[in-house]
């Protein structure tokens, strides 16, 4: 039972931070196989996908031979950059600053890039498809990837996160095949608000943990972490958005 | 059937340099953000552990808030100032 706790955050950054990389690659995918065929389409996608198994396979068995404390500090490091990011961008989407991400609007300028793109090869595999899918899969495949080892590897739950992960992609791959339209409906920056917030809690309590700092209740400041990050994004919203101009879509 | 050859070269090239460009857009989107995380992270490094030992890790913490809470009302402030301010 505490170990399940233990492993339940991991678990749940690892499936909603890579729920979103999913939808994303997943967009691209079915706007090129939907204008420039399925056949290179899904050709590019399994090769990426691949090379991804390529990079974790190669890189993973690295991860046990670095010691604890560098280890737990690089990571560290990388998943506060990562998370802030997130997080910023998420606060200043919630504030209308910026705009929120459109899935199918992404749909719609890919599909529109790829018919601008010329003809499509009829006798062998178009080229220009199978690039663009594996491109996108490797791209959004490397960040959950990096979500994976980053939730995973300092705390010792690899598998779990791989785990969260896995459901994220079963799931978005599943939608996908059975509905054949991009995932518009899935509230992305809300995800990305709290993955952010789950990531840069982390983040700091791996570098701290790195600097060899005693957190006050140990893995419990993850939590209180958390709360306060939750709280000030939120607030940092609220407070942005009161004296915004309006965001045209896509500025 | 070289001109082909040499557009998909070119077309892989493209990509391999986009990929490079967005693995750098993992961690890095606004510079400043970055470049005052890792300045704080090594202040840190460097100068907490001559602190009680108890303080040393809230402080990192709230430092990193401090940094994305300033972030954010300056980019909102540049950005509602429009294109130009920007």
């Amino acid at each position: 039972m505490s170990a399940l706790l233990q492993a339940a955050p991991s678990v749940l950054a690892a499936f909603l931070g890579s729920l979103v990389e999913f939808v994303e690659a997943l967009t691209i995918v079915l706007a090129v196989g939907t204008v420039r065929g399925w056949r290179p389409a899904l050709v590019g996608s399994l090769a990426g996908a691949l090379v991804l198994v390529a990079i974790v396979l190669l890189l993973g068995p690295l991860l046990s031979v670095i010691p604890l404390q560098p280890l737990q500090f690089a990571i560290g490091l990388l998943l506060l950059l990562f998370g802030m990011r997130w997080l910023r961008k998420a606060i200043l989407r919630a504030a209308g600053i910026i705009p929120l991400h459109d899935e199918a609007a992404a749909f719609a300028a890919e599909a529109a890039q790829m018919r601008a793109a010329g003809p499509i090869a009829v006798l062998r595999l178009d080229p220009l498809a199978v690039i663009t899918t594996f491109k996108a899969v490797v791209l959004e495949g490397i960040e959950v990837a990096f979500i994976v080892i980053a939730v995973g590897a300092a705390g010792n739950t690899l598998l779990p996160a791989s785990v969260g992960a896995a459901a994220a992609g079963i799931l978005v791959i599943g939608l996908g095949f059975l509905i054949n339209r991009p995932l518009a409906r899935v509230p992305e920056n809300a995800l990305k608000f709290a993955v952010g917030v789950l990531i840069s809690a982390f983040g700091c309590f791996w570098i701290g943990e790195g600097l060899g700092f005693a957190w006050p209740g140990e893995d419990l400041s993850v939590i209180a972490m958390v709360v306060c990050l939750l709280i000030a994004g939120l607030a940092a919203a609220q407070v942005a958005g009161w004296r915004r101009r309006p965001v045209a879509m896509g500025e | 059937m070289a001109q082909a050859t040499g557009r998909n070269g070119r077309m892989m090239m493209a990509s391999l340099k986009t990929i490079v460009k967005e693995l750098w857009g993992l961690f890095v989107d606004d510079g400043s953000l970055a470049l005052a995380l890792i300045i704080w992270v090594a202040a840190c490094g460097i100068g907490l552990p001559y602190l009680p030992i108890a303080a040393a890790a809230p402080i990192l913490f709230l430092g990193c808030l401090a940094i994305l809470i300033v972030n954010v009302a300056q980019t909102a402030r540049r950005k509602r100032r429009g294109p130009t301010g920007s």
